[in-house]
């Protein structure tokens, strides 16, 4: 029985190490222009909502990068999607509600 | 006794043991770091003002650490790839690569830290400063355990490689996982608090 | 099973255990990674600090019941700072109120029902050898012990153990003593054993089950411990995070949980303020909603298993009870600011809130319901496990009901922190859970050490014990309803409107102390038959899961030939079968 992806022992797997070697160069490289591209824009001064959601869309970017190439997600099972998707459900519920719930600016002193 | 699954995949599952460990432990720690999200959001959105980032915080310091801990997870995976490759030698190198700009990161957090406090900036100073501290601080926990896990890999662990080189492969690749979740969290703390 | 490979394993076997012979006293009874040690040491430690926990509550009972009075004996024994000539001081009060709770729940019952319960129980119901991470489960162990030991020593400092109640709110929580701090990193402790197990709980569950033994095959109590393992894995971290603000604002001088200007003892406070008291309610329940889930789901799990093995037929809508409890194990993580109407939240958030805790009432019921149904043209036996799984239903029922009011945002405005609440709650988790608890401790006692409880005694424990805990609990529905709050020191004696029920003190704590005389049958009863109990096989109760296949007790290992699941869990009474019960790893 193989493991998940540790090759077998005839190296047949030689060639798919090698395609995976050239995405993770490649996925570095996205990584350090989104990097230089995020820190350009904060020299912007854009108004803040735009400034959150360019920020927040450039990090998934590279957030999601990371996940799926170098966390091999792209190619993960499904129950490990499950488990993810579930968490993402729970981790949005956390961000949205304390805030939604008590955003009234109640403790902003008078 | 032998637990089945620990090297060898479930045919119906497709996984190791450890894999599913792994990011059951990630999924947790997805949920601890978006509970000080969500305290940074309620904090901020409640307070009369906030100061930008970048008027506190050293914007060149934190992108060259962005830049070491991207890095790190170039040459996390690389070591991984390599031990696929079962080049042991080369594992060495990008294994210990990954732990120096590991040391790197955590240099630099050190001078970032003790110039905060040099200059009378304090987690109790003020919110934001309590949460950039909080945050950062925890997340360098983070780092350091990871190091610590790695550096374990790269030395007395690898002994493990000769006896059971597939075992060593898979508990690298989950050691891994691990390190690149840490690189994955500052790239989101990255510009929420030095950039926002 | 070929005859071959049954003699090859056993053989393996029998060689492997004479190689674990050769472990120490210290590496097979203390630092052990076999599952069923763990679990023995989960339960034992567990039903120590439930023990403990109960002591507490019964000392407050006798200031609730005659406040200020001088205790007897007792009282002078706990010194001058706490009971000055044998009477209660106020401090003290809330000292055990807050440690009564969480002692209770961290230290108690989860660890009996999930790392007690869990760990024991499950490898062996699913036909697995241990669990897949065995050095972990030791680890998770001993972090356990270590939250204990921390949140005990906490008695001992200056100021005393926590005493903002098991919740802990802040602002008030902030500026407490050294014992708050040491509530909070045993909390820290208790939280990484948790998540320890859960991770375990899981991979196993998913991983090491048998051959043949598929998803809808498994027994309920797997299914409860499975869907309990995501609720700790997920909902816990917030509130570890929570502790760490809350240390960062005690140790470290920040201000996450305190506003500007607060004035505490006639000064305003010097910090920089701008925090946010409501940001530690919502991240403490964020977790103590999907907690309570974690105290109830094992002993429903637990008593499926009772109802299903000594009424002789399988259970009733298996199917929808495994639904209803995925179903209810989501929607417990988006419930959590019923807890909070009272915070100022608006009409379109209370509207939220209220809805899905509405919802989340329906799988609750669909189970009760479904277990209740699962008695009818049943071949009942009374036996002692029997009793305490049926004496949870309506016990469970009462305490679900009495939540919907408080699910109800209006009509939680007189109800919150009163005494309503208190005897809803402890209806489900002590008639409810821990009476799951004790049937689950008498249903697998027999496995656990191959000795059957004694029966007599088992039932003096159950009569005695269901009276009680309605004597003690149902007057506080009333208590509250007369408007009488909770953690009062004095039980509402300051007060007019609470005059007319405060009589109801002294009937609740008659009924706690007569409890705990109820107790000593089971607690004599646990430890005689572990040398003295009626001697078992493996299947005393000729039940159908895995568990039972293996020997009482089960060596190393657990089976000595790696069992096969052939049909489902509660094959009872199958028409043209020669044998009552079809056992899901019979061939």
């Amino acid at each position: 029985m193989t493991s998940d992806h540790a090759a077998d022992m005839t190296g047949d797997h030689a060639a798919d190490i090698d395609r995976h070697v050239r995405v993770y160069i490649t996925v570095f490289v996205a990584l350090m222009v989104l990097t230089i591209v995020t820190v350009a824009v904060s020299y912007l001064d854009l108004p803040i909502a735009m400034a959150v959601t360019v920020a927040l869309l450039v990090a998934t970017i590279k957030g999601s990068l990371v996940a799926c190439y170098f966390m091999h997600l792209i190619s993960e099972k499904k129950l490990i999607y499950a488990v993810l998707i579930l968490t993402a459900v729970f981790f949005v519920a956390l961000l949205a509600l304390p805030a939604v719930t008590h955003s009234n600016g109640y403790w902003i002193p008078e | 006794m032998d637990i089945p699954y620990t090297v060898e995949v479930r045919r119906d599952t497709g996984l190791t043991n450890g894999k599913i460990g792994i990011w059951l432990f990630l999924a947790s720690e997805v949920m601890l770091f978006g509970a000080l999200f969500a305290s940074y959001i309620l904090i901020r959105t409640g307070a009369p003002s906030w100061p930008r980032g970048d008027t506190i915080l050293n914007v060149p310091l934190a992108t060259f650490n962005t830049i070491v801990l991207i890095l790190s997870s170039v040459t996390m995976v690389m070591a991984w790839a390599s031990l696929m490759r079962r080049r042991f030698g080369t594992f060495r190198l990008y294994m210990g690569a990954t732990i120096l700009l590991g040391f790197v990161f955590l240099v630099v957090k050190y001078f970032e830290y003790s110039h905060k406090f040099h200059d009378g900036l304090y987690p109790s100073t003020n919110n934001f400063l309590a949460i950039y501290f909080t945050l950062t601080g925890l997340h360098m926990l983070h780092v350091a355990g990871g190091m610590a896990v790695n550096a374990y890999f790269w030395g007395p662990g690898a002994k493990l490689w000769k006896t059971n080189p597939v075992w060593f492969t898979n508990r690298v690749e989950n050691s891994g996982l691990f390190w690149h979740f840490v690189d994955l969290v500052w790239i989101f703390l990255f510009p929420t608090l030095y950039l926002l | 099973m070929s005859e071959p490979a049954a003699v090859v394993a056993h053989k393996a076997h029998v060689a492997h255990e004479a190689h674990h012979e050769e472990l120490g006293f210290w590496r097979k009874y203390v630092f052990s990674v076999d599952h069923k040690v763990i679990g023995i040491q989960y339960a034992i430690t567990g039903l120590l600090f439930l023990l403990f926990g109960f002591s507490l509550m019964m000392l407050m009972r006798w200031q609730l019941a005659y406040p200020g009075a001088a205790l007897p004996l007792l009282g002078t024994l706990l010194g001058e700072a706490r009971m000055p000539g044998g009477s209660m001081l106020p401090d003290f009060y809330n000292e055990l109120g807050a440690m009564h709770g969480t002692i209770m729940v961290f230290l108690g019952v989860v660890p009996l029902a999930v790392g007690g319960f869990g760990n024991f129980v499950l490898p062996l119901q699913i036909g697995a050898p241990d669990m897949a991470f065995p050095r972990l489960n030791m680890a998770s162990y001993w972090f356990f012990f270590l939250g204990g030991v921390t949140m005990l020593a906490s008695f001992f400092v200056p100021g005393g153990a926590a005493q903002g109640g098991w919740t802990s709110y802040t602002p008030l929580a902030n500026l407490a003593g050294t014992g708050q701090t040491m509530w909070l990193v045993g909390m820290i402790f208790l939280i990484t054993s948790s998540l320890l197990g859960a991770v375990n709980f899981i991979t196993t569950t998913i991983q090491l089950r048998a051959k043949g033994l598929t998803f809808m095959r498994f027994p309920f109590f797997v299914w409860a411990q499975f869907v309990t393992a995501f609720l700790l894995l997920l909902a816990f971290p917030p509130l570890e995070a929570a502790a760490v603000l809350q240390l960062m604002d005690r140790l470290a001088g920040t201000s996450f949980f305190l506003p500007s200007g607060l004035v505490v003892s006639g000064q305003v406070l010097t910090v920089a303020g701008g925090g946010n008291p409501l940001l530690w309610q919502h991240l403490f329940w964020f977790l103590a909603h999907p907690e309570v889930y974690v105290l109830i789901l094992p002993g429903m799990g637990i008593v499926a298993e009772i109802i299903a093995n000594n009424t002789r037929k399988p259970l009733w809508g298996y199917r929808s009870m495994v639904y209803s409890l995925v179903f209810l194990g989501f929607m417990s993580f988006i419930v959590w600011a019923h807890h909070m109407f009272m915070t100022g939240m608006g009409t379109a958030m209370a509207a939220f809130f209220q809805t899905t805790t509405m919802i989340i009432s329906i799988p609750s019921v669909v189970i009760l319901t479904a277990l209740i149904i699962s008695l009818w043209g049943g071949s009942i036996r009374f036996n002692t496990p029997m009793l305490f799984a049926l004496g949870f239903l309506p016990m469970f029922g009462i305490g679900g009901l009495t939540g919907l009011p408080l699910g109800l945002n209006v009509a939680d405005i007189p109800l919150h922190d009163t005494y309503y609440v208190i005897g809803h709650f402890h209806y489900v988790v002590a008639p409810g859970t821990i009476f799951a608890l004790f049937a689950g401790v008498y249903y697998w006692f027999p496995k656990a050490t191959g000795r059957k409880m004694n029966e007599t005694l088992g039932k003096i424990h159950f009569f005695g014990s269901l009276v009680c805990m309605n004597v003690i609990f149902m007057p506080m529905f009333l208590m509250g309803m007369a408007g009488v709050s909770r953690r009062l020191f004095d039980g509402g004696a300051a007060y007019d409107f609470a005059q007319p029920v405060l009589h109801l003190n002294v009937v609740s704590s008659w009924g706690a102390w007569i409890l705990a005389i109820f107790q000593i049958p089971f607690i004599f009863n646990f430890f005689w038959s572990i040398w003295k109990g009626e001697k078992t096989d493996a299947n005393p109760w000729h039940a159908t899961t895995i568990e039972w296949a293996a020997p009482s007790p089960p060596p190393h290992g657990n089976f000595l030939v790696a069992p096969e699941a052939h049909r489902g869990p509660y094959e009872y009474s199958v028409p043209g079968a020669a044998k009552d019960f079809s056992p899901q790893y019979e061939a």
